[in-house]
């Protein structure tokens, strides 16, 4: 996941790399690994500067899946931290860059929740709902989505 | 190298310094 040019190109820009390995740092990665109840490798998580994770991949994904996640991550933080309409942006960032992925229909959805969020306009939820009949039908996020219409 | 990752080791001083940065946290077997 690592070797890809564009994986790379995330983690520079994005975010502050730590790994911990299973055998080459023995004691933290126990330690990490109870505190963050991560027992499988490879599990990648997103954590803020409070040490909270926001986001979380377990096992192998190939480069573009894992982009989109570590995307989804960045705008679940944003999310988080009440800053809704960067959240918007990255949401709707993951869903136009990586429409094959699994990440693309969670973004459409919450990017509907970021938009309601940041302008507390119901039309949000409502186009986020229509829009599940164009891509995405069958996906759980377009059934949690039809609540809306 | 331009395409390579340079990976800490110390998460509670990337904790430290990460600021409004996300902290990537890899958890890995893979051979180094």
């Amino acid at each position: 996941m690592y070797t890809d040019p564009r994986v790379v190109e995330f983690v520079k820009r994005n975010v502050v790399p730590v790994r911990v390995h299973v055998k080459d740092n023995k004691n933290e990665f126990k330690t990490l690994a109870d505190k963050y109840d991560a027992h499988w490798t490879p599990a990648t998580l997103l954590v803020d500067s409070s040490g909270t994770e926001r986001h979380r991949i377990e096992g192998f994904l190939p480069a573009d899946d894992f982009l989109s996640q570590l995307a989804l991550g960045t705008a679940k933080a944003a999310f988080a931290h009440q800053d809704y309409s960067s959240a918007e942006r990255l949401y709707r960032e993951v869903a136009e860059r990586y429409p094959a992925t699994d990440a693309a229909p969670e973004a459409q959805y919450w990017t509907g929740v970021s938009r309601y969020r940041a302008t507390n306009d119901a039309q949000a939820l409502k186009d986020t709902a229509h829009a599940f009949g164009d891509r995405y039908q069958e996906s759980t996020w377009a059934k949690k989505a039809s609540v809306w219409k | 190298m331009p395409h390579e990752i340079s990976w800490s080791h110390d998460l509670d001083n990337a904790l430290r310094t990460a600021g409004d940065k996300l902290i990537l946290l890899d958890f890995s077997a893979a051979p180094m």
